[in-house]
């Protein structure tokens, strides 16, 4: 281990490029294959003790807390390494090579890697073409992940839900008859006592909406039938209700 | 071009994403007196965008069709501000993406296994950008999620479905001599069928 530190201390300079360097590895598979592209090594016969000293170079600069997952690899070289130094019985055939398992990983890691430049020429190819509609990629829609919920829980939100339910701000109209008839008899009965009447006569004392609508209402019918007449003088004035002189007669 | 054909590039301008055979189908059966299929129809708009030189091509994708416009003008619709290209997927997550597309439904300590580091916030990622979804529960100790890909994902890379990724044989491993019998490790399953979504 001895020239490893030697390296990575003699490097001291350019630790910050490693840094960055390994930033670009996605991961300590493909730093050990780019290494092994590197030294064009045999994947199959890897020299284990060249690689794990290199590969102990390159990380030894990282954060332990970044570097787990290469320290993980680091560590399974090294045993690697121990268990190929092991003394073997000549002639034993059955012999677990015990570099079969990385190779193993090694090769199914680089059958990604060559699904993901597959991936990234098509993904390239589709970047080039826009649809009509575009729209930038939506950013993370909220993730909307299987409820993990106790029955307690569920049955608050649904308790809270019909809650929030129950109280809709929804006015009700509430039909409220005119009473058009009870007016056109006030009216009448007015009227077979005075020849002539203000709009105000006829008004009830603090009226209600719909007593005043049923009275404009019972006047405008009494017009229409001939028996009084409606007269305002100018606009928003009170209007005068006269007895109309052709009723009279009749 | 044939009323069907006309019929159908108007549906697809309309639309911004790619529309179903089955969409499509419905369409026609309420709008035409029936006599021309649909593959005919697609076949007839598709003529008609490749022999009079458009700038727009008729483009399976997902399952479905959808009208884009030809890569040669992209450049000068980005100058001109009209449209962008969304952003690149980084290679962790495409190597993610590449394991969940062949071995789905697929939980994600295998992934991790396969990639040699943790995969916790890139499948997040995927999840959030509806490439990868929950497709079941697996077996053993805390059910783990199983995941696997959606139609965006065949959308983001132009695919008609997943066959069309490519096979065992398909791709070309430098070192994949086949040396001793016990390494048969590899990333697409025995029968050589990438995209076995049911095991």
């Amino acid at each position: 281990m001895d020239d490893v530190k030697f390296a990575a201390g003699g490097e001291a300079a350019a630790s910050e490029v490693f840094v960055v360097e390994l930033a670009e590895f996605s991961g300590p598979l493909d730093l050990l294959l780019s290494l092994i592209r590197d030294e064009q090594i045999d994947i199959y016969d890897i020299p284990i003790a060249r690689i794990a000293e290199q590969f102990l170079a390159r990380i030894s600069t990282l954060k332990l807390d970044e570097a787990a997952e290469y320290l993980e690899m680091a560590a399974r070289l090294v045993r690697i390494k121990a268990q190929l130094l092991l003394p073997r019985r000549d002639g034993e055939d059955l012999w677990d090579d015990p570099r079969a398992e990385l190779v193993r990983r090694l090769l199914e890691y680089q059958q990604v890697r060559e699904v993901v430049d597959h991936l990234e020429k098509l993904s390239e190819a589709r970047r080039r073409r826009f649809a009509r509609a575009f729209q930038p990629t939506t950013p993370a829609a909220p993730a909307t992940g299987p409820l993990s919920l106790s029955l307690p829980e569920l049955l608050a939100g649904v308790d809270r839900v019909l809650r929030l339910a129950r109280k809709p701000h929804i006015h009700d109209i509430v039909p409220r008859a005119l009473d058009v008839d009870g007016a056109i008899g006030t009216v009448r009965a007015l009227l077979a006592l005075r020849a002539r009447a203000q709009w105000t006569d006829v008004l009830p004392v603090n009226p209600e909406p719909w007593e005043v609508l049923s009275l404009l209402l019972a006047l405008l019918e009494l017009a229409k039938l001939g028996e009084l007449r409606l007269e305002q003088r100018r606009a928003f004035a009170s209007f005068e209700i006269t007895r109309d002189p052709a009723s009279e007669a009749a | 071009m044939t009323p069907l054909a006309k019929l159908l590039e108007a549906a697809l301008f309309a639309s911004g994403t790619p529309v179903s055979a089955a969409e499509l189908r419905a369409m026609a059966r309420h709008a035409t007196d029936g006599e021309e299929t649909l593959e005919s129809a697609l076949d007839s708009l598709r003529d008609h965008y490749e022999t009079d030189g458009h700038g727009v091509e008729l483009v399976e994708i997902a399952g479905g069709w959808q009208i884009l416009t030809r890569p040669e003008f992209t450049e000068a619709i980005e100058r001109a501000q009209l449209a962008s290209r969304p952003q690149r997927l980084s290679a962790a997550a495409l190597e993610t993406l590449a394991i969940i597309a062949y071995r789905q439904p697929i939980g994600r300590a295998e992934i991790e296994e396969i990639r040699g580091v943790g995969a916790g916030a890139i499948l997040k990622s995927l999840h959030e950008r509806g490439l990868v979804d929950v497709v079941a529960r697996g077996e053993g100790i805390g059910r783990p999620l199983l995941y696997g890909t959606t139609p965006a994902f065949l959308e983001q890379f132009a695919l008609r479905h997943l066959e069309e990724l490519p096979r065992a044989d398909e791709l070309a491993i430098a070192l994949r001599a086949p040396r001793p019998a016990t390494l048969t490790g590899s990333l697409v399953r025995e029968n050589g069928e990438p995209p076995a979504r049911a095991d």
